[in-house]
């Protein structure tokens, strides 16, 4: 336990240690589209009954924020110690691939949730949004930054260069979120777009998570969770498979 | 009792090339081992295997007994390994990345030996710092200190010196040879030949993933030509002395255009040999301009391991 448990405090002391970069610029940047989507959007977006756009926003760009640091955190500290070698540290001792796995994703989760809490202190008392079930939140909130950790491992064992990593936020998750029902309701889309939206795992985890704030969801949280669970399955599944098997980590 | 490491028919393909071809070697308990061999013949990859850094495509690879697949976590735990490249995380201190090094072997409340490892590496001052603070050489000492936070009882050092000053080489054998008197088993690869010699009772030569040579470094001297005679004589060399004559050989015949002024190497086994091989030399009415008796070191036993096929 001790080797997993120092591995995790090494992750955490990792983002912590440039906390600006890492916690308050994200939340910073939620903020920032709070005010601007906020003001452009207000009067002219309806969402659900009854329900403010900006009320409507905030939990969206909580999670969003969440997903995307969850993502950044393990991915890019697996790209760095490959790419500057320090992955030794760490490959040389005796952990496990499931010691391995909980460290990475387990400090990715606890960066999102900073993110998470981070932006919804900041925003809730400009918007004063209350929150309606804060367990189902709770259970999105962990459910969706422990996938987006287990992603992030993939990517970071996957990639060989900081620039294919990059790629990959830019060009799939960023994408991903964006258009996950954060800035929108998904059913005021087209019947088209409704359904592209559903194949959108992310749609899922955002639209849980504001189901925890208003109460209100374009799916039944149930349904969500249990999709969000599985993605988590398979992408944790993978991951540990990849570790296993050393794949691009021991030649 | 096992041996520290003990190797067989271990082989590694990477692509076409067999980095590692079929090496067998057991390395015994309180060793000082030398590996040896140009770049590329795959010293670092067959630490690599037994840091469980890379997989073998054959073959079985032991720490003390324990194998380095089937039971990695033990094998790990007796296993401490500097690697070659100089390696560091630029997000941590000194102590930071020894305690954080320390705990992932399993370890709390280890910090007593840590301060001990840096007091013995002269890290102690640099604690604090910052790792991207730290010059080559602290890097380097670090990356020591690292692999010795879990007290491993063999240790294996992948070109410890390389780029270091002679200073701290010097101050790091030390500390490498009080570890070995303790019991410690070392295994150390490096480029400086004479630092070999000095240190390691066997040697193991590896040449295009094959062990070439292997024996107690004395023997290994020995065996290849006990003495030289270097010689310049007036006159044609006597029959009798032809089979002694060997080919120019490193430092001991300074290249061809040496071997055109009459420069010859023969071979002795001691010292009394010398004495039949003057006799024959006056009998045959050779006048001697120069004479003197070498003794090879390693480096060359070296160079003619790695000359022939
Ligand atoms: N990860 C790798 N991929 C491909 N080739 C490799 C890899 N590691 C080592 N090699 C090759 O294997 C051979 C042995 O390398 P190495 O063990 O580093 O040699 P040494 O440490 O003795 O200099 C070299 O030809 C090297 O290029
Ligand atoms: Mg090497």
């Amino acid at each position: 336990m001790t080797g997993l448990l120092t591995l995790l405090q090494k992750e955490l002391l990792r983002f912590w240690k440039v906390a600006f970069q890492t916690i308050a610029a994200p939340v910073l940047t939620a903020l920032l589209y709070l005010i601007v989507f906020a003001h452009a959007l207000e009067e002219r977006v309806a969402v659900f009954e009854g329900v403010r756009y900006t009320a409507f926003l905030v939990p969206g760009l909580a999670m969003m924020s969440m997903l995307q640091n969850a993502f950044a955190n393990s991915s890019s500290s697996l790209i760095q110690s490959k790419v500057t070698g320090n992955i030794v540290f760490v490959l040389l001792p005796p952990l496990s691939h499931r010691e391995f796995f909980a460290a990475y994703v387990g400090a990715a989760t606890l960066r999102g949730l900073a993110v998470g809490a981070g932006v919804v202190a900041v925003t809730s008392p400009v918007v004063g949004v209350g929150i309606a079930h804060p367990l189902w939140s709770a259970a999105f909130a962990l459910a969706g930054c422990a996938a987006l950790g287990a992603m992030g491992l993939v990517a970071g064992i996957w990639a060989d260069k900081i620039d294919e990593l990059a790629a990959f936020q830019n060009f799939v998750i960023m994408p991903l979120t964006f258009l996950a029902g954060v800035f929108y309701s998904i059913g005021s889309l087209p019947a088209f777009w409704q359904k592209v939206s559903h194949l959108n795992p992310f749609f899922y985890m955002i639209d849980g998570f504001r189901y925890g704030f208003l109460g209100a969801s374009d799916v039944d949280p149930v349904v969500s969770l249990a999709v969000v669970a599985v993605f988590f399955a398979v992408l944790s599944a993978g991951a540990l498979a990849l570790l296993r098997s050393g794949y691009k980590l021991r030649s | 009792m096992p041996d520290a490491i003990e190797i067989r028919g271990l082989s590694k393909r990477y692509g076409a090339l067999r980095a590692l071809d079929g090496v067998d070697l057991a390395i015994a308990q309180g060793e000082f081992f030398g590996l040896l061999g140009p770049n590329g013949a795959g010293k670092t990859t067959l630490i690599s295997i037994l840091a469980g850094l890379a997989r073998p495509d054959g073959g079985t690879a032991r720490v003390l007994g324990r194998d380095v697949l089937a039971e990695y976590r033990a094998a790990r735990r007796l296993l401490g390994v500097v690697p070659q490249e100089l390696v560091f995380d630029p997000f941590f201190t000194v102590r930071e990345t020894l305690r954080f090094q320390s705990g992932y072997f399993g370890l709390r409340g280890n910090d007593a030996w840590i301060e001990e490892v840096m007091h013995h590496l002269d890290l102690a001052g640099k604690a604090d710092a910052n790792m991207r603070s730290l010059s080559g050489g602290m890097k380097r000492r670090v990356l020591i200190a690292q692999a010795l936070v879990h007290r491993p009882p063999v240790i294996v050092l992948d070109e410890p010196t390389a780029g270091v000053d002679v200073e701290l080489r010097h101050g790091l054998w030390q500390f490498v040879q009080r570890l070995n008197a303790d019991g410690h088993t070392i295994v150390l690869t490096t480029h400086y030949l004479e630092e070999a010699e000095a240190l390691c009772g066997r040697i193991a030569m590896l040449k295009q993933g094959r062990v070439v040579a292997l024996d107690r470094t004395a023997d290994l001297i020995r065996r290849f030509h006990a003495l030289y005679v270097r010689l310049r004589i007036e006159g044609r060399l006597p029959d009798a002395l032809a089979a002694r004559r060997v080919p120019h050989a490193g430092r001991e015949a300074g290249g061809e255009a040496d071997a055109g002024a009459g420069v010859l190497l023969l071979q002795i086994q001691d010292y009394a040999e010398a004495e039949s091989v003057l006799a024959a030399l006056r009998a045959g009415g050779c006048t001697i301009l120069e004479m003197e008796i070498v003794q090879p070191d390693l480096e060359e036993v070296f160079v003619q391991i790695m000359k022939r096929r």
